[in-house]
C-alpha cells in the first residue's frame, strides 16, 4: 500500500437549495487501498461521489482525484475513473458484449480491444456464458454484475461503487467482494459506498464515516474500533465451565490486566496488551475447564453504532 | 459523439417502434398515390403533372401532403419523446455521463440520429412516390418539379426536427416518459386541430363582421390567418401548398375584384420561394429554438443516478 493519496478533498462543499449536503468535507484515500464510505441514508455520499466525478459541482472547496482536479478537468478524470451507480441501468435490447462495447467505445478504446476486454471481464463476473442474450432478461443481480464489468472495462485507477451488492444472492455477494478485494493489487483503488458493515469490514482497509455532510471518523477499522469502543484496550473474552471467584482474582493479579467482568460463565477482560496466553495458563492452573478465549474483534457494526449514537 | 450517434442510429433502425413509422409512411405512400391516382384522372394534365401527384385528392381519400403534414409530426414526436427522459429512468445516463464524454454530445447525437432517421423516412417516401407516380403517369419530372420537391424534403425535414425538438424538450424537462409523451401530443393536437377552432373564435371576438363590409370582412380573415400562422402546422401547410401548387400565388384574403385580374398561370420558383421564406425561417428558427432550449437545459441539469 503505497501512501500517496489517489484522492484527496479540502472542504469540499455541496449545497442544493440552501441546505447543506456535504459540509466542509476532507477526505483521504490512499492509493491501491479499498475505501468504505459510510454513513445512513442522506449522509451525502452519493453527492459526494458525483463531486469526485465532475459530475455535479461543488458550492466550495477543491477535489483531486489522481492528481486532477473533477470541476475543471471533468474528462481527464473520467478517463481514469470508473462508477457504478447504485441503480445501475443498461440498454435491456442490447446484450451484455454490446453493452460493453458502447462504454469503450465512448473510451476511445478500439473496437477489437473492446471485444477481448469485454471477453476478459465477463470471465471475472461469471456471465459469459450470457454475453448473448440481451440485458433485459437479466435478473437485478446479474445486471448489478454486469455493472462491474462495466465499470472495469476501461481499467480505471479509481473507482467509485455505490451500494454495489444491493440485490445479490450471498453466493454473489461473497464473489464481488472477493474481486473487490483483489482490485488493489491490479492497481485500481476502490471506494465502496455500502451499508453492509459486515461486507465493508470484509474488504475495506479504511473506512471514512459521513453525517450529515459531515466526515465524522476516518482511519483504519483496528485502530477506529480500539479507540472508539475500548480507549485503545485489547478486550479479552473468556468462556470457562464455573469461574469461581478465585479465578477472578488470580486474573486481576495477572501484571496488565485493569479489569475483570464476570457474567454467567463469560469473563470478560480489558487489558493493555494482547494476554491470551497467560490468562489461558490461570485458567487452565485453576482446574477450571477453559471453553474457549478469544480477543473481542471490533465490529464495524459497534463503531458505525457508537459514532452515531453520540451524533 | 460518433459512438453515441451510431448507437442511437443503431437502436433507431432496430426498433419497432420506427419500423410501425416506416409502415406509416409506406401507408401514407400508397394512400397518396390512389389519391393521385383517382383525381388526375378525372384532372386532366396540364403543367406541373408531376407535383399532382403529392397535391391531388382522390374521390375519398385525402392528398399525399395531407397524409404527410399529418404524419410528420407523429413521426418526429415519437422518435423525440423519451430521448432524455428514459436513459434517465433507466440508469444509463449516468452511467454514460460518468464516461469520458461531453454532454452536450449526448443530446447533439441523439437529436442527429433522430434527424437521419427522419430524413431516412423523408427521403424513402419521395423516392417510392416518384417511382410508383412515374410508371402510374408516365410523365417525367421536370428540373424545377425536381427542385421543388427537394425543398419539399427539406421542409418536411425541418418540420418534424421541430416536433422531434419540441419532444426532446419535454424529454428533457420531464422525468416521466409518459408526461413528456402527452405534453407533446397536446400540444400536436392543439396546433393540428383546435387552433383551427379558435382562431376564428377569436378573430369574430375582435374584428366582429357586423355589417359585413369589405373592410370588415378582409380584417377578420386576416386577423384569423395571423392567428392560425401561430401554428407551425399552418405554416407548414401554406409552404407545402405554395411549393407543389405553383400556381398558388398569394397567401394572403384576395377579395373577388382581385381575383378577376390574377392570370391563372404558374409562378416561376424563385416567385413561390419569396412567398414562403417567411414560413421556412419560421421553422427553421422554430426547430432551433426548440433544440437550443432542450441543450441549455440538458446541460445545466443535474444528473443523479436515482
Amino acid at each position: 500500500m503505497s501512501e500517496k493519496l489517489a484522492i484527496e478533498t479540502q472542504d469540499l462543499t455541496k449545497r442544493y437549495d440552501g441546505v447543506t449536503v456535504v459540509d466542509h468535507l476532507n477526505l483521504h484515500v490512499k492509493e491501491n487501498e479499498v475505501f468504505g464510505l459510510l454513513g445512513p441514508n442522506g449522509a451525502g455520499k452519493t453527492t459526494t461521489i458525483l463531486m469526485l466525478l465532475g459530475l455535479t459541482e461543488p458550492a466550495s472547496g477543491t477535489a483531486r482525484v489522481c492528481g486532477f482536479n473533477p470541476t475543471r478537468d471533468p474528462l481527464k478524470v473520467k478517463r481514469l475513473v470508473g462508477y457504478l451507480p447504485e441503480k445501475v441501468g443498461f440498454y435491456e435490447n442490447l446484450t451484455p458484449r454490446e453493452n460493453l462495447r458502447f462504454i469503450a467505445e465512448l473510451n476511445n478504446i478500439g473496437y477489437a480491444e473492446a471485444n477481448s476486454r469485454a471477453d476478459e471481464v465477463l470471465e471475472m463476473i461469471g456471465l459469459t456464458d450470457r454475453a448473448n442474450q440481451v440485458v433485459g432478461k437479466f435478473s437485478r443481480g446479474m445486471k448489478q454484475r454486469l455493472g462491474i464489468a462495466d465499470v472495469l472495462i476501461k481499467k480505471p485507477k479509481v473507482v467509485f461503487l455505490d451500494e454495489p451488492t444491493a440485490g445479490l444472492d450471498p453466493e454473489g455477494i461473497n464473489q464481488l467482494l472477493d474481486l473487490v478485494a483483489g482490485l488493489p493489487k491490479m492497481g485500481t483503488t476502490v471506494i465502496l459506498s455500502s451499508h453492509q458493515l459486515y461486507q465493508v469490514q470484509r474488504v475495506c482497509h479504511s473506512i471514512g464515516i459521513l453525517s450529515e455532510g459531515k466526515m465524522v471518523i476516518e482511519g483504519s477499522i483496528d485502530k477506529l474500533g480500539r479507540e472508539a469502543l475500548a480507549g485503545g484496550r485489547y478486550r479479552i473474552e473468556v468462556e470457562t465451565a464455573q469461574p469461581g471467584p478465585q479465578l477472578i482474582d488470580v486474573i486481576r493479579g495477572i501484571k496488565g490486566v485493569l479489569s475483570v467482568e464476570a457474567e454467567g460463565n463469560v469473563l470478560t477482560i480489558s487489558t493493555e496488551s494482547d494476554l491470551r496466553a497467560e490468562i489461558a495458563k490461570a485458567v487452565v492452573q485453576s482446574d477450571a475447564p477453559l471453553i474457549q478465549i478469544r480477543v473481542q474483534e471490533f465490529s464495524l457494526d459497534d463503531i458505525y453504532m457508537k459514532y452515531f449514537r453520540e451524533g | 459523439m460518433r459512438a453515441i450517434l451510431r448507437k442511437e442510429l443503431a437502436d433507431y433502425f432496430t426498433s419497432i417502434r420506427v419500423l410501425v413509422l416506416f409502415f406509416l409512411i409506406l401507408f401514407a405512400s400508397a394512400a397518396g398515390l390512389f389519391a393521385a391516382y383517382q383525381g388526375i384522372r378525372g384532372g386532366g394534365a396540364g403543367e406541373f403533372v408531376f407535383l399532382k401527384l403529392f397535391t391531388t385528392s382522390g374521390e375519398t381519400l385525402p392528398s399525399l401532403i395531407f397524409f404527410i403534414g399529418l404524419f410528420v409530426p407523429i413521426i418526429g414526436i415519437a422518435l423525440g419523446f423519451d430521448a432524455i427522459n428514459s436513459e434517465r429512468t433507466g440508469g444509463t445516463l449516468s452511467r454514460i455521463l460518468s464516461q469520458p464524454v461531453f454532454r452536450d454530445s449526448v443530446i447533439n447525437g441523439k437529436f442527429l440520429a433522430g434527424m437521419v432517421t427522419l430524413s431516412v423516412m423523408m427521403f424513402a417516401m419521395l423516392l417510392l412516390v416518384s417511382g410508383y407516380g412515374l410508371r402510374m403517369i408516365g410523365v417525367p419530372p421536370t428540373a424545377e418539379e425536381i427542385i421543388r420537391l427537394f425543398i419539399y424534403l427539406f421542409l418536411t425535414i425541418i418540420y418534424g426536427a421541430f416536433w422531434m425538438g419540441l419532444a426532446v424538450l419535454f424529454s428533457v424537462s420531464f422525468r416521466r416518459v409518459a408526461v413528456s409523451l402527452l405534453f407533446s401530443l397536446a400540444l400536436w393536437l392543439f396546433f393540428s386541430f383546435f387552433i383551427l377552432m379558435i382562431a376564428p373564435a377569436i378573430a369574430n371576438a375582435i374584428a366582429p363582421t357586423a355589417d359585413g363590409s369589405t373592410a370588415e370582412i378582409i380584417r377578420n380573415a386576416e386577423l384569423r390567418q395571423m392567428l392560425l400562422r401561430f401554428s407551425p402546422n399552418t405554416l407548414f401547410q401554406e409552404a407545402t401548398t405554395v411549393l407543389l401548387l405553383p400556381v398558388m400565388r398569394s397567401l394572403g384574403v384576395i377579395t373577388m375584384s382581385q381575383a378577376a385580374y390574377m392570370i391563372p398561370n404558374p409562378v416561376s420558383l424563385g416567385q413561390s420561394l419569396t412567398l414562403i421564406w417567411p414560413h421556412l425561417t419560421s421553422l427553421v428558427s422554430l426547430s432551433a429554438v426548440c433544440f437550443a432550449i432542450s441543450y441549455v437545459l440538458f446541460m445545466k441539469q443535474e444528473i443523479r443516478p436515482t
